[in-house]
């Protein structure tokens, strides 16, 4: 061993080293699946410590270069991944575990039925079956790592009694708990309300200046591009571009994504004078939400805005009679209603796209045309009471075109479609119900920016013909450049009403997050 | 410390800790005989092939997937293992490893089928379970064995304790293994690397795979202990009652996965342990013993049977969904 003193390894470094040495290097990366083309010619680096944002619409490769990089996929021969200077061809998923690779997938891969500390540290009962485990350490490890972010979790509790936004910092604290250097984080917001992102970007944060690299793949831009370095857009498996993040926006990324423009325009428009389609006064209901009243008009898209346990979920559910009021009315078409169930609401002509549509909406296994036809089963009856599939084929078709969702036919299985038209397959499953009020929880939660302009699009074409749309949301921008009004949602009373155009966006931003 | 409590009462072991002492007491007041030292003894003894059934199937529940072709894997291990005393002589140790290795290996043939057919394992096994009954009746056209050898059918006996009353019990043979079997069973899933494993496959098998456990590995263990387990129960079943009839253990099937679930194992898997159901056999032992000293009907205790596992399975399902709204309520304010 030499020893160096300081200032001449600094002068070794500017001497021999590029500037910054990347963390990653893909070279020439490709990648086939059969006939088509995943990935073409990708070159991209990631520098130690930097955190990168990889931005593209579904089906972009953004998926594939990350299991390439984790070994879950060999890419096509020719390209090289270089990592700390060694190089590869390929890598298997445990040479890129032991380089420090690790990936927090959407779902986050958790297993629900084993506690904190287990999940944390469970790279330490991989080894020999037999061996025993050792369960001290394992709680040290996962009590240091917490400890680390700066996160109090019980070490004891089961994962799946967590929320989502803390099985997210079980699923990062486990990834360090292997040690990792580079890690991926594969659109870790898109279930996470505003509140909840902000604690995650903190987090990201944290670990930066531990020193970590991270790649985060997501759909929320605003939110992440305040945080990246550099974001790299990918479009039809090729990179488009590495840009520094302070010269991207919003507008400038859709560009990039998808060769087009989009503009935003406020198009609210006072329908007031209408006579309401449906009226709630002096709503409650205890430990949800409060003395709320408001009316909502046909042809109307009301905004409802709302940090996470502001009541707006809740409020939607009564609206929508899964759950009962304590107090207060609702008036339906100038009759008061009593809801007892959502069977009673859909009567009454209300319909619900609830916020996790891959949970709650939608049987993935499902073609489109039964994912359509649960709603509408008793119009699409025959005298016999049977349903016919040519009916129920011919409903499906009909708002596959409406809506312009993309499927080969509407046999195609639900879990086939990309986010965006799966979104759009539960808003037709609740469309062919005719509604006259649609409440609609969140419904662009995980689309790409494309596909939510397409389901705005929706959205006002379905108010122009007269429906009453409830718009819950967690963006501002959404809600604000959607709606013709805005009701802000406070722990469980209404705190204001907005006016776009005639109130600012940012005075709704303060509004919310005074 | 409330909270600890709270935790503790919230266990399936808990409350069936606590239905147990309460049936028991409700029966010890009602029959004199039913809490005496011999009435226990028997009572373990007479349950310790369930026991050592309901260890194996509760490892495959935890693993996420469903066996029964345990009763028939115990059948045909066997009658071979009797085929191999009787007419070829081999002596104890031997045939009972026979027993158990023959039984290990038609569990892997099961979770191989599983693995690679990526089909769910109540399927497969309801096939593999016909086919080897049917094979075990076809060449032995359901003869029963007699002639067991004197060291199968003697009764071994540890240990005797007598009461001053005369009250007499003894530990024999069935009770030992059935004890050994808990306590392997118990150290395999919860001490061992292999035991963690197999409830993290039962809880996410994706992200079992993501995180790199090696399925079809767990799943030969899983498969092939529940094999090797029926080897050895299909044994001491054989010794109890000292001849070896093929169809002795038909229908046995659904009350060892009722005495597993009763004990809190779940069928989705990943949920589960060894002690709950042991509680689990205790309970329905306990059921069956004071209902019939209290002359009930034989028939009757069928309907206890299912009436146990409904009350068993809708309070666990009601401490979970309470507990899941306690959380929500907690993450919403923070």
């Amino acid at each position: 061993m030499f020893h160096i003193d300081h200032a001449d390894q600094t002068k070794l470094m500017t001497e021999l080293a590029p500037p910054i040495a990347p963390l990653l290097k893909l070279e020439n990366i490709g990648k086939h699946f059969g006939g088509t083309v995943a990935l073409d010619g990708v070159d991209w680096s990631v520098n130690p410590g930097e955190v990168h944002c990889l931005v593209g619409e579904n089906g972009s490769g953004k998926s594939t270069l990350i299991k390439i990089v984790a070994g879950v996929h060999r890419p096509d021969a020719g390209g090289r991944i270089v990592i700390d200077g060694t190089k590869f061809d390929h890598l298997s998923p445990f040479q890129a575990k032991q380089l420090g690779i690790q990936v927090i997938y959407q779902d986050l891969s958790l297993f629900p039925n084993l506690s904190v500390w287990e999940n944390i540290a469970i790279d330490q009962e991989l080894g020999a079956p037999l061996r025993t485990i050792r369960r001290k350490a394992m709680r040290a490890t996962a009590t240091e790592v917490l400890a680390s972010l700066g996160a109090h979790l019980p070490l004891d509790i089961a994962v799946g009694q967590l929320s989502v936004a803390e099985r997210q910092i079980v699923a990062i604290c486990r990834g360090l708990a292997s040690n990792a250097k580079l890690l991926f984080m594969d659109e870790p917001t898109s279930s996470l309300t505003h509140h909840e992102v902000m604690r995650l970007l903190k987090i990201v944060r944290r670990l930066k200046d531990m020193g970590l690299a991270i790649v985060f793949v997501s759909h929320r831009l605003e939110e992440v591009v305040a945080l990246a370095e550099r974001v790299t857009v990918l479009r039809d498996g090729r990179k488009v571009a590495t840009l520094p993040a302070s010269e991207v926006d919003d507008h400038r990324l859709v560009e990039l994504m998808t060769g087009s423009r989009i503009t935003y325009a406020v198009r609210a428009q006072s329908l007031t004078r209408r006579a309401p389609a449906l009226e709630m006064t002096g709503g409650s209901r205890s430990g949800e939400f409060t003395d709320v009243s408001f009316a909502l008009h046909s042809g109307e898209v009301l905004g409802i805005i709302g940090l996470m346990g502001s009541g707006r979920t809740e409020l939607a559910l009564a609206l929508f009679g899964m759950t009962q009021l304590d107090h207060g009315v609702i008036v339906v078409d100038g009759k008061p209603l009593q809801l007892r169930s959502n069977q009673d609401a859909i009567q009454s002509g209300i319909a619900y796209v609830s916020e996790d549509r891959l949970l709650l909406g939608l049987n993935l296994r499902q073609s489109i045309a039964d994912n359509t036809a649960i709603t509408m089963l008793d119009q699409l009856s025959n005298s016999v009471g049977l349903v016919p599939p040519r009916r129920r084929s011919g409903l499906a078709a009909e708002w596959v075109t409406r809506l312009g969702i993309k499927a080969a036919n509407t046999k195609a299985a639900v879990q086939t479609l990309s986010g965006g038209n799966q979104q759009r397959v539960v808003l037709a499953k609740w469309l062919a119900t005719n509604p006259k009020i649609l409440i609609l929880d969140n419904p662009t939660a995980g689309v790409d920016i494309l596909n939510k302009q397409g389901i705005y699009d929706i959205v006002r074409k379905l108010a122009d013909n007269g429906v009453a749309i409830m718009l819950i949301s967690d963006e501002i921008p959404e809600a604000y450049f959607n709606s013709d009004r805005i009701l802000h949602m406070r722990e469980g009373r209404i705190a204001g009403e907005f006016v776009p155009g005639v109130d600012s966006e940012t005075a709704l931003a303060e509004a919310i997050f005074a | 410390m409330l909270k600890a409590c709270a935790a503790i009462f919230s266990r399936t072991e808990t409350s069936l800790a606590v239905v147990i002492i309460i049936v028991a007491s409700i029966f010890s007041l009602s029959s004199p005989y039913f809490f005496t030292l011999s009435n226990a003894a028997d009572l373990i003894e007479a349950y310790s092939v369930t026991t050592i059934l309901a260890a194996g199937v509760f490892v495959v529940l935890v693993s996420g997937g469903i066996d029964i072709s345990f009763a028939a894997v115990a059948s045909v291990t066997q009658y071979i293992a009797a085929m191999a005393a009787v007419k070829y002589g081999a002596p104890a140790l031997p045939a009972i490893a026979l027993a158990c290795t023959l039984g290990a290996l038609l569990g892997c043939v099961n979770a191989l089928l599983t693995y690679y057919l990526n089909v769910v394992s109540i399927i497969v096994t309801i096939a593999t379970s016909s086919i080897f009954y049917a094979l075990l009746i076809y060449f032995t056209g359901g003869s029963e064995i007699y002639n067991l050898p004197d060291w199968w059918t003697d009764r071994i006996v540890f240990f005797r304790f007598e009461m001053a009353n005369g009250d007499l019990a003894r530990i024999t043979l069935p009770m030992v293994i059935m004890v050994a079997v808990i306590v392997v069973t118990h150290f395999l899933m919860s001490r061992t690397h292999a035991g963690r494993q197999i409830y993290a496959l039962g809880g996410n098998p994706e992200a079992a795979r993501r995180v790199g456990i090696r399925i079809l590995r767990l799943q030969l263990l899983v498969y092939g202990y529940l094999g090797f387990l029926a080897g050895l129960a299909g044994f001491v079943q054989a010794h109890r009652v000292h001849q070896v009839v093929p169809t002795a253990m038909f229908g046995t099937e659904l009350s060892v996965l009722a005495v597993a679930i009763l004990g809190g194992a779940s069928l989705v898997g990943g949920l589960g342990s060894m002690s709950g159901v042991v509680l689990g056999v205790l309970l329905l032992a306990i059921l069956q013993n004071g209902l019939n000293l209290l002359g009930v009907s034989p028939y009757f205790f069928d309907v206890v049977i299912g009436l146990a596992i409904l009350i068993s399975i809708s309070v666990t399902s009601l401490t979970e969904r309470r507990a899941r709204s306690r959380r929500r309520i907690v993450g919403a304010a923070t």
